[in-house]
């Protein structure tokens, strides 16, 4: 085909075309938002897994240590940040609905509150941290440790990054981009219903 | 052929070709050196010959980067290079430069830093020569239409350059050199050349499957975000035992075993666009090297590099054989297989041909990449055998040579095959035969 059938192609309509594996994502064309941020997501669900194998085994061949370990962390602190990235993935749900309605003003202000608890849940995080070096354990003291500063510190890694998205597509508000942005932030707090209980509740 | 100033690839080739002949020249006699250890010690010691060795190969993949950039550019952004007048001074300097670093190697002047071993006036040179590409290269992009393809490539073409300025920062203490030299090594070969590796075979799926763009542009989407996902992270797996903190184990496990993903995704991609394509493209061999591309990458990086990347197996295999086997399956069928689909893809729309010597560039494929899989799996062996006898058992480093000497004899035998395979590869590449039909308009390409 020559270039204007080329162009004509790229831009027609994805629903226009007949054969649905030809043109379209596959599985990722029913899910909200852009098709690349769910490989996205699902390569994070893979390396937060793998982590969480790993300390897994780890805590199989050190079950003693891990435990030492594990009683020196805030399961409280970790508790309330549960609760506080849960209710932030509420109200990215209320985002979505409001940009669903059309309703540009709520939609940032409900994506303001869910960036507020985000950095809530970052100053809890980081106060713990802080507590960790002030009795002198670091990235370096255990195993239990090196996996603790590791995989929270990748999570807190993407809450930050997660903020960074959310501002994005509250500046450009479209109901993919809210789509796309509020997935991503759903896949942070879910990471960490899963990190929560394997690293701080387990016994 | 579209547009005229595409030609500029041809000089791009021809260079490529012609370090890749010596590259290979000297692989041979690195290998020859490896059963007879005094075999030229006096006037060509082993540290410089396979410094050439491995220069040329860098220089000449780099070169056919550029070759197919420059072939490439102008079909996919619709319009002539923006210069091509500096293209062919670029190519000069490049080639100048190679040239000048091979004949200080031989007198003994270099850096000694492995893979950086060129004096800092050739490192220097090798920047101007990246600058002057990417200045011709995004000023072509800009002027013309923006495709995946070209953008995916050229945002690789400019990390590849920044990536080298890490070249130039050189500290004392050893494992703060290694720190920054795998930011050039490893960022290059399993990072953004991951992306030219995906760029350039979308750019050769779509012209010869016949499949849509916008299917081919998803899948190179999906390609580059799975390459980088895992291998900015995987440099993490260089980093153990080199006296990096300990928690670079963890991030290289798990990053690292996750490379393996993209070099499988591009074999699916290629296989699937092939099959979904069902069209019959008369550079059969073009075809074969892109399909032979994506398989042999996946093995040589991908299998062979999970099979020592984990920590607790790299504590035993570092610096061994192992290394050997996979550097030499990785670098053939990722990035010179890459290189040799692009070439032969090319080159008879450069020359106004219809493909030619098909028949010898095929029997050169099956030959050159049989001799470098029987080379890798003799390399295997070796390495496993020196890992039991030296690491294990504690045996000494030459004691173990001696044991491992037949490896390298068969290594050797290997090495010859692809000697013989590179050469007919090389001959149906460059030499058109007389019989082979002009393509009379010049103009015609496949239905895209």
């Amino acid at each position: 085909m020559d270039n204007s059938d080329e162009q004509l192609m790229s831009s027609r309509n994805l629903d226009d075309i007949g054969d649905a594996d030809d043109a379209n994502w596959g599985g990722l064309e029913d899910l909200p938002g852009h098709p690349i941020m769910w490989v996205l997501i699902l390569s994070e669900l893979v390396v937060f897994g793998a982590f969480l194998l790993v300390f897994s085994a780890a805590r199989i061949s050190d079950p003693i240590g891990f435990a030492s370990d594990q009683v020196q962390l805030d399961r409280v602190a970790g508790g309330i940040n549960t609760l506080i990235l849960l209710t932030s993935g509420l109200f990215a749900v209320f985002a979505v609905h409001a940009t669903k309605a059309g309703d540009i003003l709520r939609c940032r202000l409900w994506l303001l509150a869910t960036s507020v608890l985000g950095m809530i849940f970052l100053i809890i995080k980081f106060s713990e941290y802080m507590g960790k070096f002030d009795v002198g354990i670091g990235l370096e003291s255990s195993t239990f440790f090196t996996l603790y500063f590791l995989i929270t510190g990748f999570h807190a890694l993407h809450v930050v990054m997660g903020l960074g998205v959310l501002g994005v597509v509250a500046i450009w508000p479209s109901r993919i981009n809210i789509e796309t942005g509020t997935a991503f932030w759903h896949m942070i707090d879910m990471v960490w219903v899963l990190v929560f209980p394997v690293i701080y509740l387990v016994r | 052929m579209k547009y005229q100033s595409q030609k500029v690839a041809l000089y791009y080739i021809y260079g490529a070709l012609t370090l890749f002949a010596a590259q290979i020249l000297l692989g041979v006699v690195a290998g020859t050196v490896y059963v007879f250890p005094n075999l030229l010690s006096e006037v060509l010691p082993f540290n410089i010959i396979r410094m050439i060795h491995t220069n040329a190969l860098i220089v000449w993949l780099l070169m056919g980067y550029f070759g197919a950039a420059y072939y490439l550019l102008p079909e996919e952004c619709e319009t002539e290079i923006y210069s091509p007048k500096l293209a062919i001074i670029q190519f000069w300097l490049f080639m100048f430069a190679a040239g000048a670093a091979v004949v200080g190697y031989i007198f003994g002047i270099h850096e000694g830093r492995e893979f950086l071993e060129q004096p800092l006036w050739i490192k220097v040179l090798i920047v101007i020569v990246a600058l002057m590409f990417l200045f011709n290269a995004t000023m072509t992009l800009l002027k013309g239409r923006k495709t995946a393809i070209s953008n995916v490539l050229m945002v690789a073409l400019w990390f590849v350059a920044l990536l080298f300025l890490f070249a130039f920062y050189n500290p004392s203490n050893l494992a703060v050199d290694k720190m920054y030299w795998w930011y050039v090594v490893h960022l290059w070969v399993e990072g953004v050349w991951e992306l030219i590796m995906a760029s350039i075979l979308a750019f050769l799926m779509i012209k010869m499957t016949g499949i849509d763009r916008e299917v081919i542009e998803k899948w190179l989407y999906v390609m580059v975000s799975l390459s980088l996902f895992s291998g900015i992270l995987g440099t993490g797996h260089h980093y153990l035992w080199i006296g990096t903190p300990g928690y670079w184990q963890w991030i290289g496990n798990v990053f690292s075993t996750l490379e393996v993903v993209p070099f499988f995704s591009m074999v699916v991609f290629c296989f699937y666009m092939v099959w979904k394509g069902g069209r019959d493209h008369p550079n059969k061999a073009a075809l074969l090297w892109s399909l032979g591309c994506a398989v042999m990458a996946f093995f040589g990086a991908g299998v062979w590099g999970f099979m020592h990347t984990l920590s607790s197996v790299n504590y035993y295999t570092h610096g061994t054989q192992i290394t050997a086997a996979h550097g030499h399956l990785a670098f053939y069928g990722a990035y010179v297989m890459l290189n040799l689909a692009i070439f032969t893809y090319a080159l008879p729309y450069l020359r106004g041909r219809e493909p030619y010597n098909q028949q010898l560039n095929m029997w050169g494929f099956w030959i050159t990449t049989s001799a470098m899989a029987f080379m890798t799996f003799t390399l295997t062996f070796a390495g496993v055998v020196q890992t039991h006898l030296q690491r294990v058992l504690g045996m000494s480093y030459m004691e173990v040579q001696d044991q491992i000497a037949l490896f390298y004899w068969m290594r050797l035998g290997s090495g010859v095959v692809v000697l013989i395979g590179v050469t007919m590869i090389i001959w149906s590449l460059v030499v058109v035969p007389r019989s082979a039909a002009r393509v009379t308009t010049g103009v015609r390409q496949p239905a895209e």
